[in-house]
């Protein structure tokens, strides 16, 4: 097996472990930045998708993997962020104030629904959430004059000092940054005093608070940031698909986000990525399989639907560290070969120190 | 002046006096130790000094000071650390990061300059994983500094609570029955460790503790309670003679 050898606790703070993931990733932007000169729109609509739902399950592993508190109501941010920048930019405001005030609302907003939280534990927490989700969607509905109520609105391309991001690749690219600028900026506080902190009150809220960690602010920054990145993607999102209107920000869409990250293991940020591009590529294979089946099976209406939820339970089922678990095992079997065994890491909690790194 | 005061400290809990008017004093740099019967309030008077709990009437002085009253999350920046009778550890996260938890009142980063990753938050780090690698070489810790808490056995376990107490620099510890749970040999090492942190760190030491043997080993100042009542209060010699504390361990 590889350890890298450190000799100064600074060593110990890089963002990369070692020499290899720097060039793993450096391969990833460069596939990420070479993509659309390869690819047609669809392939790239895809990836936007997955940096869309994937800056969205950052946001809710945060609160939730790595905090401790469920959420029901993120479909609710999206829609405030998704909103914000729309009605902002139809008034002829340019994309990155529209865009920041995006964040900033959803982030107000869940500092507000992060006040009950303090009080509320699990599923009271979920039913809390999933009503603030209820009541969002009800305004947007009804408040008519500004968000066109139930006839959704047309969203403006997005002006970047006077630069038109109209076409998929435009929007793909803006897509990408962005949510490589929220990994850097979560990483960077999983790796810190927020980030331990808020580890800390999700395994023993006692001790956290002997060790002086002001509960209440913790858990009210870990809604308010999460809400701020889930309202961030909600602007892109808004771009993304061009029109807008309150039944996309239904609660199966809370629904779906949770199961993104749980899919995906909960506690890694890997994991929540994972499982943005497993909900993403599923239902295509789903679709490619079906055209390899007798007709009669194929037609049946609740093929897809069943398909996916049955592979959902099976992973809870057999990996409950997700995707990321799959990952961490994958990686040491390349490192341990030859000698790799199956069931060498029954026992132990391989990954699981990592939790509140990152 | 005595660094820690507790005065006529009472709560009730219903018609439960679980503590009932207890005044002491602990002395910069000794060993107080509190025991006990079973129920007799001794946690309850850490989770008061702790700030768990309000109490009904009374004071607490530390350092001067009036913390009666004040947020459980202020305790630790005023110099009070503790552990608890049944390890309450962040079970998801290294021993390492353990500690680096119990550092948080010493790192003064903030959200937006975490954000960034400014110089002063690496430098805040790498002066906070000092302090801490410092603690895992006093506590002998080493060989499980990476090692997730939750898989670790009991003993360590404990020994890593004292350590993340430890981190924070506290001026006085309050630890929770240390020997709970531990066999014969781990409660000599942790005799040893209580001396060191008074004789080496300069730190006051308040604990709860049931085995006499340790009690009889490091305490400077013992104190007897039953029924939240103080029965006697001595040095350990003289609280374990002492008629009312014989008959409240084996009746009359």
């Amino acid at each position: 097996m590889h350890f890298p050898m450190k000799t100064s606790y600074r060593d110990d703070l890089h963002l990369f472990k070692d020499r290899s993931s720097v060039v793993l990733y450096l391969f990833l932007f460069a596939f990420l930045i070479a993509l659309p000169f390869v690819t047609g729109d669809y392939v790239q609509s895809q990836v936007t998708f997955v940096f869309i739902n994937g800056m969205v399950a950052m946001g809710m592993m945060l609160l939730v993997g790595h905090t401790g508190q469920i959420s029901l109501g993120h479909a609710a941010f999206f829609a405030v962020g998704a909103y914000t920048s729309t009605v902002l930019e139809i008034r002829g405001i340019p994309f990155l104030p529209a865009f920041a005030a995006a964040g900033a609302l959803s982030a107000i907003i869940g500092l507000i629904i992060g006040l009950p939280a303090l009080r509320l534990k699990g599923i009271y927490l979920a039913m809390a959430t999933l009503a603030f989700s209820f009541i969002v969607e009800e305004v947007i509905v009804r408040w008519s004059s500004v968000t066109k109520g139930n006839r959704g609105m047309t969203v403006p391309d997005a002006s970047i000092f006077g630069f038109k991001v109209s076409s998929v690749t435009h929007v793909y690219y803006l897509s990408g940054v962005v949510f490589w600028l929220v990994v850097l900026v979560i990483i960077n506080i999983l790796r810190s005093r927020t980030g331990r902190a808020l580890g800390a009150l999700r395994d023993s809220d006692v001790a956290a608070e002997s060790m002086g960690i002001n509960l209440a602010m913790f858990k009210t920054a870990a809604f308010a940031i999460s809400a701020a990145i889930t309202g961030l993607a909600g602007a892109l999102y808004a771009h993304k698909l061009a029109y807008i209107s309150p039944e996309q920000f239904g609660i199966m869409l809370s629904v779906e986000f949770l199961m993104i990250i749980i899919v995906g293991g909960l506690g890694s940020l890997h994991g929540a990525v994972f499982g943005s591009i497993f909900f993403i590529v599923l239902p295509q294979i789903i679709v490619t399989v079906k055209a390899y089946l007798p007709q009669k099976v194929a037609e049946l209406p609740v093929l897809d639907s069943a398909t996916f939820g049955v592979l959902v339970i099976l992973f809870v089922l057999f990996e409950p560290r997700g995707l990321n678990g799959y990952w961490v095992r994958f990686k040491a079997y390349l490192s341990l070969y030859p000698f790799y065994r199956r069931g060498m890491f029954r026992r132990s909690r391989i990954g699981s120190a990592d939790l509140i790194k990152h | 002046m005595a660094l820690f005061t507790v005065k006529d400290l009472a709560i009730h809990f219903g018609g439960i006096r679980a503590v009932d008017g207890v005044s002491f004093e602990v002395e910069q740099g000794s060993v107080f130790t509190i025991i006990g019967p079973n129920g007799a309030g001794k946690t309850t008077i850490f989770n008061l000094v702790s700030r768990i709990n309000d109490p009904t009437a009374g004071t607490i002085t530390f350092n001067g000071q009036d913390i009666t009253r004040i947020p459980a999350n202020k305790v630790a920046k005023l110099g009070i650390a503790r552990t608890f009778q049944n390890i309450e550890l962040f079970d998801n996260a290294s021993v390492l990061q353990n500690m680096m938890v119990g550092r948080h009142i010493h790192i003064g980063t903030n959200l937006f300059s975490e954000i960034f990753r400014l110089p002063s938050v690496t430098r805040a780090e790498i002066e906070s994983r000092r302090r801490v690698e410092e603690i895992i070489e006093f506590l002998r810790l080493q060989a499980y500094r990476d090692s997730p808490v939750g898989s670790l056995p009991y003993g360590v376990r404990k020994m890593v609570e004292l350590g993340r107490a430890l981190a924070a620099e506290p001026r006085m510890l309050l630890l929770d029955e240390p020997s709970s749970g531990l066999n014969i040999e781990e409660t000599d090492n942790i005799g040893m460790w209580i001396k060191d942190i008074r004789d080496m760190l300069g730190i006051t030491v308040l604990m709860v503790e049931h085995d006499m043997r340790l009690v009889g080993a490091v305490s400077d100042r013992v104190m007897a309670l039953n029924y939240g009542r103080l029965l006697a209060i001595g040095t350990a010699g003289e609280v374990q003679r002492d008629p009312a504390v014989i008959s409240a361990y084996l009746g009359n």
